[in-house]
């Protein structure tokens, strides 16, 4: 008994650590979003970019890091969200940013329950090629149907009206930048919610060994969909505030290319963590711009070996490396 | 009284080899059985099949009455029959007192629950303290399964078990790779369980099996060649074939 509250007071700092461990992470979000907008005023349309990835890579990071589903379709739901986001706008005369935002993790959320029902069936290897003829039988089924989605011209003609009635999307995307860095913090207080739930350890005892979680009693089929569908929103509101801050919608938002390039940007960073896939989008994306403006023809080649040097000498990505040493110097303090 | 657990004319075999050859079997509440035989008799390929975890090729388990073979291995769990692994299946990088969470919550209907951490749960977390102190794991609570010695991951392996408060109980070698001085806390923890549970333990520890049992099941070579008490098992003629046999084979082998 006494035993017994000396547990139960053992785990209360440790939850309020934890809390204080997700308040740095909000602040250091927000500290490296006025950076971004005082150091780069020129360059806020890159840094939405960034943001509307950055939230494409986090739902790949739940499903790939956190629940261990192996995936190249990925871009499927971001750009699911992205053209309903669109459409509802060009098509359906919703031009509320708030609203095309919702539809747009609607759409998201529909194609991820798509995707999962599919993926879902495989493993492994056979599971990749499932979500490879995914992302293309998504993004021939948007270019075949041009007369909604614009096909390979792109949707265009996206007029969103100004956030709340009162801040209209400016040329300089400020307006876009601030509604990203919203959704973003959002949605990253809601996924260390999440992440941290039950459901969220029933997800990683799934990744670690489904047989196990069959054997308390779980479900490893319906946790997974539940997992896709959650992913798919977070991907879907990447994907709407792609199309309310460029107001138009192409089929890249749709492609391998950028499944995969998610993928790396996860790996990048490290699986697992939110704050991994954070880094890791930050890190590819100022990388390629950076690159890509210095050298317009190799930059791929750069990406490449920088991609290998992470592999062979941070396996667990930036984050997780980092944070493995961070804990080592820590322990190894008197 | 009427079996709660039912094992009819079960067959498998692998290629050519019969490792469950016509295997019947019923255990009633309360009952306390080892199931005991030679190496690769097939005792973990009888779990396997009785869970779920494989499919047989013919025969019938039944669970309170109900016919489960058509049922997965999920589904039978949440009915009531659970079981342990002789090599463990832990999860490396979570914690005992996170294992025994999960299965607490996920046998309430509450691991779906997407807000919140079970240590904010008090029940929850006086239940797996319970069940952590039982087998002696309350010190080890925080640590990652990966860190803690082999011999307490077996034992945090039955405290999963328990927290599923199973109406059936398949053991397979509990106190395997436990050190001697620590089976004491399984024989306490199966002492402790509720008596209409009905216990099939697998063991190769005879003193254990002599203790803890009420009846023995001897399977060799995919066959149940005695079933009876205790006391009769060790005088069985065909028994002590069978395990002399697999001792001569043995020692032909090296
Ligand atoms: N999945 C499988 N495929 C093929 N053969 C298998 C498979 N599983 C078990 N076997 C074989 O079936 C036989 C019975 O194995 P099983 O593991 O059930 O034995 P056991 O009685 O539990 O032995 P032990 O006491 O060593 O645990 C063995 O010969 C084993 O090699
Ligand atoms: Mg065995």
């Amino acid at each position: 008994m006494a035993l017994l509250t000396n547990r139960e007071s053992a785990a209360a700092p440790r939850r309020s650590s934890r809390y204080s461990r997700d308040l740095i992470g909000i602040a250091v979000i927000l500290v490296f979003a006025v950076l971004g907008y005082l150091l780069f005023p020129n360059n806020l349309a890159l840094l939405t970019r960034i943001t509307a990835i950055a939230l494409l890579v986090l739902s790949l990071d739940l499903v790939t890091g956190y629940c261990g589903v192996a995936t190249l379709g990925h871009a499927a739901l971001f750009g699911a969200g992205a053209y309903a986001a669109g459409m509802a706008a060009v098509h359906g005369g919703i031009t509320e940013p708030v609203s095309m935002v919702v539809i747009g993790a609607l759409g998201g959320a529909a194609a991820g329950l798509i995707s999962g029902l599919v993926i879902l069936r495989a493993h492994g290897l056979p599971q990749l090629v499932l979500s490879i003829a995914i992302i293309h039988l998504f993004h021939e089924a948007a270019n075949k149907a041009s007369s909604w989605t614009g096909g390979s011209d792109g949707l265009s003609g996206i007029a969103p009206d100004p956030l709340l009635g009162l801040f209209a999307f400016d040329l300089w995307g400020r307006t876009a930048y601030v509604f990203g860095i919203v959704l973003l913090l959002a949605v990253f207080i809601v996924l260390r919610q999440l992440v941290r739930s039950p459901f969220g350890m029933l997800c990683r005892g799934i990744k670690e060994d489904p047989i196990r979680i069959r054997a308390m009693g779980g479900s490893v089929q319906a946790t997974l969909i539940r997992m896709y569908v959650i992913s798919g929103a977070v991907a879907g509101i990447g994907g709407a505030l792609s199309a309310v801050s460029t107001q138009v919608v192409g089929l890249d938002s749709l492609s391998f290319t950028l499944s995969a390039e998610s993928l790396v940007m996860l790996v990048l960073g490290g699986t697992g963590s939110l704050y991994g896939a954070l880094i890791g989008t930050l890190a590819f994306m100022w990388f390629e711009d950076l690159v890509s403006a210095a050298n317009p023809f190799h930059w791929l080649t750069m990406v490449g070996v920088l991609l290998i040097a992470v592999v062979l000498f941070a396996p667990r990505g930036l984050f997780g490396t980092a944070s493995a040493l961070a804990a080592r110097l820590w322990k190894g303090r008197p | 009284m009427s079996p709660i657990f039912e094992v009819e004319k079960l067959k498998k075999s692998f290629g050519g080899l019969a490792v469950a050859n016509d295997v019947s079997l019923s255990l009633a509440s309360g009952d306390r059985v080892a199931l005991i035989g030679p190496n690769g008799a097939g005792k973990t390929t009888f779990v396997n099949l009785v869970t779920g975890n494989l499919t047989p090729d013919c025969g019938v388990v039944r669970l309170g009455g109900a016919t489960i073979t058509h049922l997965d291995a999920m589904r039978r769990v949440r009915l009531g029959l659970v079981r342990s692994f002789q090599v463990t299946r832990l999860f490396q990088d979570m914690t005992p007192q996170e294992h025994i969470a999960l299965a607490i919550l996920q046998r309430d209907g509450r691991s779906g629950r997407m807000f919140g951490s079970f240590l904010a749960m008090p029940d929850v977390m006086s239940e797996t303290n319970d069940h952590l102190s039982t087998l002696g794991l309350l010190e080890l609570a925080d640590r990652k399964v990966r860190e803690i010695a082999y011999g307490q991951q077996r034992l945090l392996e039955i405290a999963l078990a328990l927290a599923l408060h199973p109406k059936v109980l398949l053991l397979d070698e509990p106190a395997a790779g436990v050190p001697q001085s620590d089976t004491g806390r399984i024989e306490q923890a199966l002492a402790q369980l509720p008596a209409d549970l009905a216990v099939l333990m697998i063991e190769h520890d005879m003193d254990l099996v002599f203790r803890f049992a009420s009846r023995v099941v001897v399977l060799a070579a995919g066959q149940i060649i005695f079933d009876g008490s205790p006391a009769d098992v060790t005088r069985d003629a065909h028994v002590r074939e069978a395990y002399l046999g697999s001792y001569a084979n043995a020692r032909s082998v090296t």
